[in-house]
């Protein structure tokens, strides 16, 4: 039967089809969509581990009893599972264990732009690249089949592109995995103390050197011969984009782009002229190749930084090639970049950290938003839970010169990801920084996925709720506040009494994201602007929400013009009600009375 | 390029279901035997942000995303978005518009001015143009979240697919309640548009 899927969504039907028992992950753009759709299938446990490091050890478990497990994450949530990553290299696995690490060239949607195929190498662990959908599927079950022949845990890389793009897909009906179940104790091959770790070294290279032999014989690393004069090799996305530009060209497609075939190398180079790698994001085939001896062009030529799309690749490698005509756009236009929902809960406690003008150690998450103008409200964003080491990092360094002017921001599911230890930190070592967890019952930047402290798991059960306040408190911090964040005196009060305490404190700010669709009751009401009394302060602007609009007066409506009887305002304000969620943050910072409900 | 693939690039808002319009028209697609791709990008981008999907459809498709300069149909949910790919288009593209504005932050906040007579711009250069008020027509059905589906079924028109396939999509995507409804929605932007 034909589906349409996309590539995560694929890599979940592959997971299903190969009988995988056990998934997990953290969701991450652009990885979320595997474990969502896993968790649909039944007879998968799948679950979202608090971060990438649990959800590989408890994937390794189920693993040592024989399950076949997929755990999914982006690709800076590699970095996080690092640490047990490179020795499950060395014990291997028992149930095939297969990690995807979607990365996210152009970082649509991420900190930084790592290619984590260089983890491949670095922990000596195999990588397969698929370059559409119908590949994420079988490339699954091959990498199955690679990691228990070869008793390794084995890399499946997408990209953006992969992960997000619908292609057409063949499936097929689930087969049970060849593996049983059992528990069979093995320390040597399991407990990796230095003298096991030891011996287990050399088995890793033994390994490496038989999947290289494998490389030279897999058939998903394709040769196509064409046009004898030019020869692209290549991998993933980077090959559909060449070949929609070049089909004529001679390629050899990757499937396998660790270890690489270098007898398949080596015999495409000779019958071809010239050679390319087109590849996104660093030279990684480019200096292997190389190292082989191989004179090949790569990125000499191409972008580092980046995604590629077909355009580029005609662009560099046929420079004088007929493009398309690109219109000129008329105007400038005005940008139009991601923005909070309106009445979300974190417009004002971002509006009162800017008023109040401190400096805030932000973290991952829609409140990274915060950072954009008129609330310019975040000051650093680097990695998941790291606002909170930012913030104890500052105090400690300035001392007194930075009391009453740090703050740090988390929210709920960052915090419960890797804050945790940071807060302890502070407690621990004597620090004296606020910590403000926004919580908003939800890992909302992904699409709203559960966590500990929501009380419902992926596959949706009811579960325990972790208490965040009594979490704190059993971290050692002694003054946790709770604030409701449209009461916009109170907060303020709170964040400034805390913020010059000389002891670690943390303030909860509690009001569910407004997209949490078991939340909503009946509507609020909108609120709307009476424009006779508008005087057009712009106070209320300053929130950013997306449903006031600062208008002209020269551009508002005859009628709204005939009751401007009053001063020479300039414009005034407009809340737009199909928008506004009738949270009521304008309408306390409106010193005119000039905001209200409707009807009220 | 000597392929005969169309291309729609489908832009707007995040928010205004575009998502959602795209993923129908790509099962319709591939309900019709077209081999079809689409991409897009999630993420930051569906608070609010700019919005684009790519839609390629025809014998083979390579490349999930549309070459500059190679878009047969751009399909704009937003005024201002309509501007924002002109460079994607080819010369004699087809340009249906949804009479609808979304102001960006900076115009929010009076620092940046909306662009003037949209429509007017668009058509001077791609005189192949249909403006649609998909509000309006949704709220005849008396929905106004039907609105991308009364623009999907417009694009319909111009599309070699089928009424059934169209109308087999929307029961993949939609909860049985919502079927009914949309089906009409779209039914509507066939006729009217
Ligand atoms: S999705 Fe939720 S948390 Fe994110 S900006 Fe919107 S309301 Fe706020
Ligand atoms: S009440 Fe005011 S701040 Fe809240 S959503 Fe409506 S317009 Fe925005």
């Amino acid at each position: 039967m034909k589906e349409l899927l996309s590539g995560n969504e694929a890599i979940a039907r592959g997971a299903y089809e190969c009988g995988v028992t056990v998934a997990t992950g953290y969701p991450g753009t652009p990885s979320t969509e595997i474990l969502e759709n896993i968790a649909k299938y039944q007879g998968i446990y799948a679950e979202w581990s608090p971060n990438e490091k649990v959800a590989l050890e408890v994937a390794a478990g189920a693993s040592f009893g024989g399950a076949r497990v997929l755990v999914a994450m982006k690709h800076v949530g590699i970095n996080v599972a690092a640490d047990p990553l490179f020795t499950l290299s060395y014990t291997g696995v028992k149930g095939g264990l297969v990690i995807i690490t979607a990365d996210d060239p152009e970082l649509h949607s991420s900190q930084n732009e790592q290619d984590n195929r260089n983890y491949a190498k670095f922990a000596k662990i195999p990588m397969l690249e698929p370059s559409d959908s119908q590949e994420a599927k079988e490339f699954v079950k091959i990498a199955f089949e690679i990691s228990e022949k070869y008793d390794t845990p084995v890399f499946v890389r997408t990209t953006t592109r992969i992960s997000h793009s619908k292609s057409i897909v063949e499936i097929y009906e689930p087969q049970r995995s060849p593996v049983p179940l059992e528990i069979v104790k093995n320390p040597t091959k399991l407990v990796m103390l230095p003298a096991n770790a030891r011996k287990r070294h050399p088995i890793v290279e033994e390994r490496l050197c038989r999947l290289k032999t494998f490389a030279d014989k897999f058939s998903e690393n394709k040769v196509e011969i064409n046009n004898a004069n030019l020869g692209i090799i290549t991998s993933g996305v980077s090959y559909q984009y060449a070949k929609e530009v070049f089909p004529d060209y001679s390629y050899l497609k990757l499937g396998l782009t660790y270890p690489l075939p270098e007898k398949v190398i080596k015999e495409f180079a000779g019958k071809v002229k010239k050679l390319y790698v087109v590849e996104e994001l660093d030279p990684y085939i480019e200096e292997q190749i190389k190292a082989m001896g191989i004179n090949i062009v790569g990125k000499d030529i191409f972008p580092i930084c980046g995604e590629f799309n077909p355009s580029i690749v005609e662009k560099v490698l046929s420079p004088s090639s007929k493009q398309g005509v690109k219109e000129d756009i008329p105007l400038k236009l005005p940008p139009r970049p991601p923005n909070m929902c309106p009445g979300c809960g974190y417009r004002g406690i971002f509006y009162i950290f800017n008023k109040l003008k401190l400096f805030v150690a932000g973290d991952i998450g829609c409140y990274t938003l915060g950072f954009l103008p008129p609330l310019s409200a975040i000051d650093t964003c680097v990695s998941m839970g790291g606002s909170i080491g930012h913030a104890m990092g500052l105090d400690k360094a300035l001392g007194d010169a930075a009391v009453g002017k740090v703050i740090a921001v988390i929210g709920d599911s960052t915090f419960l990801h890797s804050g945790i230890t940071s807060l302890l930190d502070i407690v621990y070592n004597r620090g004296s920084s606020t910590v403000v967890i926004l919580d908003n019952q939800t890992t909302a930047m992904t699409g709203r996925q559960e966590h500990p402290g929501t009380g419902l798991t992926l596959k949706g059960e009811t579960t325990k709720k972790v208490d965040l306040v009594e979490l704190c408190k059993g971290l050692g911090v002694e003054h946790v506040r709770t604030v409701d964040p449209f009461d916009l005196q109170t907060v303020e009060e709170t964040v400034k009494e805390e913020i010059f305490r000389k002891e670690p404190s943390v303030i909860i700010s509690r009001a569910p994201c407004v997209l949490l669709k078991s939340q909503r009751t009946k509507p609020s009401k909108p609120f709307t602007v009476f424009d006779e009394k508008c005087n057009g302060c712009k106070a209320c602007i300053k929130l950013g929400c997306p449903a006031i609009e600062w208008k002209n007066i020269k551009s508002v409506s005859k009628r709204d013009k005939l009751t401007s009887d009053n001063k020479k305002r300039k414009g005034i304000a407009v809340i737009d009600n199909m928008l506004c969620n009738g949270c009521g943050l304008c309408e306390q910072l409106c010193k005119f009375d000039a905001i209200g409900e409707i009807n009220a | 390029m000597p392929d005969s693939n169309t291309n729609i690039l489908a832009v707007g808002v995040g928010g205004q279901g575009i998502i959602l319009a795209s993923e129908i028209l790509t099962y319709a697609l591939m309900n019709a035997g077209y081999d079809v791709k689409k991409s897009e990008v999630h993420g930051m981008s569906q608070r609010g942000g700019s919005v684009n999907t790519h839609i390629r459809f025809g014998k083979k498709v390579y490349s999930p995303v549309i070459k500059e300069g190679e878009v047969d149909i751009l399909f704009a949910f937003e005024q201002l978005e309509a501007l924002r790919y002109f460079g994607f288009l080819k010369p004699d593209a087809m340009v249906i518009l949804n009479d609808h504005t979304v102001n960006p932050p900076s115009v929010s906040l009076g620092i940046d001015e909306y662009p003037r007579d949209v429509s007017q711009t668009i058509k001077k250069k791609f005189p192949n143009f249909h403006l649609v008020n998909g509000l309006a027509l949704a709220l005849k059905i008396g929905n106004a979240r039907t609105a991308n589906i009364v623009l999907l079924g417009v694009l319909s028109r111009h599309i070699r697919v089928e009424e059934n396939f169209w109308i087999d999509a929307m029961s993949k995507v939609f909860p049985e309640k919502l079927i009914d409804i949309n089906v009409e929605a779209f039914r509507l932007g066939r006729k009217e548009g």
